[in-house]
């Protein structure tokens, strides 16, 4: 448990790190567009309408599983710059424990400038992608307590 | 082309707005189609009435309440004039375009539309102007029919007259449309519509500030439109109707102001207007509504639709030759705006680096999907044009597609 939370806790560290290299927002976006391009494609099978998250700007498919004990997601999206933000969340979240990913508040989004990203008033499926991965971590903690 | 110049510059420097940075960079504000920015004057209008008139219209005695009484009324009046309606009784305040399209739809089909009758829109309209037919149609038992557009855009002509008939209830379709730009023939549809005794709503939204609008002459059976959108503030807009249809309907809402008398047993309704203006109304933004209308006026439609159709036309110019740049919405007759995708970059990502650059547009369905279905896009990057608008702003945008274009 407590492995797993500082684990999560290196890996936004990292990407505070790799973020602080960029001193002007172009570098910083093109990086984003880079992690959104080398994100690998969620299948085919797995873009239908019940892995949908429905934002107003730009549409996402977040798909979970449960692998010893630790949740695996993968996700998509039909915006890059959604996508890329996809990609840090993923590299934070998947393969984490259900209670590390419900009790996390993702505070490097703040810390790497990307919190507008994360702001509902943006509609791009993000905000809800975060509540729904929650939700998925809640459901399996459930599962495994029963 | 000087005088031009001196012309827009002094009408940029009554909009606070336009002087202030985004993201470090001078603000492009070409969200138009969204909401206008709002002169110093409209600002001004809130903040007086506030401070020294407030009070509740219609029903105090005191000097306030007679004060604010009558400059909201005299905005009645002044509405009348602009839209050129017969009486100033058929000027209903509302709280905007939608508010006037559900207030039709409620009173008008409560009243007028039974089992079986038809409601006619078209495949270009806003959601406020297909939801509250559809909630309508699902009261009533009635159908909602929709004219189909072309590629370009537009509405056939023939098509409507094909799609017609005797069971079409009540006609409501778009004057100019806000994904598209496209300028409907309005006038001939209703007078098509008229010779069988058909009325028609017109959803003005995006007409009202790009060009003048005479309801008599079109014989218009409703016409409605928003403050926002043509300087005016949020929260108040005017729904237009015949005299004749409106007494026929039934109130929207109940509450003070819209009755005669009370009692348990029975209401009488007031008169036209009041009927359908129950509790109090957004005061300051209808006296601030009547200020944007002599904004406007201080303009004159003539330099309006010269100074817009020319930002139009450059920006089609500057952007057509754009590689991957494909246009939606190729109408003869447009107003206002541009509305186009980049092939493989999404419109949310051009929104987002745009925004970086400080231009603002508006990106995605625009509350058309239905337009953004037949178009099969996700959405479109939408720029649409006010009078403060310049041809620099679009030289801007046009280098911060560029830059998009680098970067994806």
């Amino acid at each position: 448990m407590v492995g797993s939370v500082s684990k999560m806790e290196e890996i936004e560290e990292g990407i505070i790190e790799e973020f602080a290299l960029f001193d002007d927002w172009m570098d910083k976006y093109e990086h984003i567009i880079g992690l959104g391009k080398e994100l690998p494609l969620i299948e085919e099978e797995l873009k239908s309408d019940d892995l949908l998250i429905k934002g107003c700007q730009s549409r996402v498919w977040l798909h979970a599983k449960m692998e010893n004990g630790k949740v695996i997601f993968t996700a998509d999206s039909d915006a890059i710059i959604t996508k890329g933000i996809i990609s840090l969340l993923i590299r934070v979240l998947s393969g984490q424990t259900p209670d590390a990913i419900i009790n996390t508040d993702l505070t490097f989004i703040e810390y790497i400038g990307l919190k507008e990203h994360l702001s509902p008033t943006r509609s791009n499926g993000l905000v809800s992608m975060v509540k729904q991965m929650k939700l998925y971590a809640l459901a399996f903690r459930t599962q495994q307590n029963g | 082309m000087s005088e031009l110049l001196t012309d827009i510059d002094a009408i940029r420097a009554q909009f606070p707005i336009l002087s202030r940075e985004v993201n470090g960079k001078q603000l492009v504000y070409l969200d138009n189609g969204a909401t206008s920015q709002k002169p110093q004057s409209v600002i001004d209008a809130i903040s007086h009435y506030y401070e020294y008139e407030n009070s509740n219209i219609h029903r105090g005695v005191h000097t306030l309440s007679q004060e604010a009484t009558s400059a909201y009324e005299d905005v009645r009046k002044k509405v009348q004039k602009f839209i050129n309606a017969k009486h100033d009784h058929e000027v209903i305040f509302t709280s905007g375009t939608t508010g006037g399209i559900n207030l039709v739809a409620s009173s008008f089909g409560a009243s007028l539309v039974r089992k079986g009758d038809e409601i006619l829109i078209t495949a270009m309209e806003h959601h406020s102007n297909i939801v509250p037919w559809q909630m309508l149609c699902e009261r009533r038992g009635a159908h909602l029919k929709v004219l189909p557009i072309s590629k370009e855009g537009e509405i056939d002509i023939e098509e409507f007259k094909k799609l017609i008939g005797p069971k079409t209830e009540l006609i409501s379709l778009v004057h100019v449309s806000n994904s598209l730009g496209t300028i409907n023939p309005i006038k001939e549809m209703i007078e098509i519509a008229h010779a069988q005794n058909i009325p028609v709503m017109i959803d003005g939204a995006q007409a009202v500030h790009h060009t003048p609008v005479d309801v008599q002459d079109l014989d218009a059976d409703f016409y409605v439109f928003s403050a926002h959108k043509m300087y005016g503030p949020t929260g108040v807009g005017v729904l237009y109707g015949k005299e004749e249809l409106l007494n026929d309907m039934k109130p929207y809402q109940g509450g003070g102001d819209m009755i005669k008398s009370v009692t348990f047993e029975k209401t009488v309704y007031n008169d036209l207007p009041h009927k359908f203006e129950a509790g109090t109304p957004n005061i300051a933004g209808g006296i601030a509504l009547g200020v944007a209308i002599d904004f406007i006026n201080s303009i004159g439609y003539e330099f309006i639709m010269k100074h817009e159709a020319e930002l139009s036309r450059f920006a089609v110019s500057q952007l057509k030759d754009i590689a991957g740049l494909r246009f939606i919405g190729t109408a003869k007759e447009r107003a206002g705006l541009v509305s186009f995708v980049l092939d493989g970059i999404h419109p949310y990502d051009t929104g987002v680096i745009l925004d970086k650059l400080g231009i603002a547009v508006r990106t995605g369905h625009h509350c058309t999907q239905p337009v953004m279905n037949f178009f099969e896009v996700p959405g479109t990057v939408r720029a649409s044009f006010a009078v403060y608008n310049t041809k620099q702003e679009v030289i801007k945008l046009v280098e911060g597609i560029d830059r998009v274009k680098r970067m994806f």
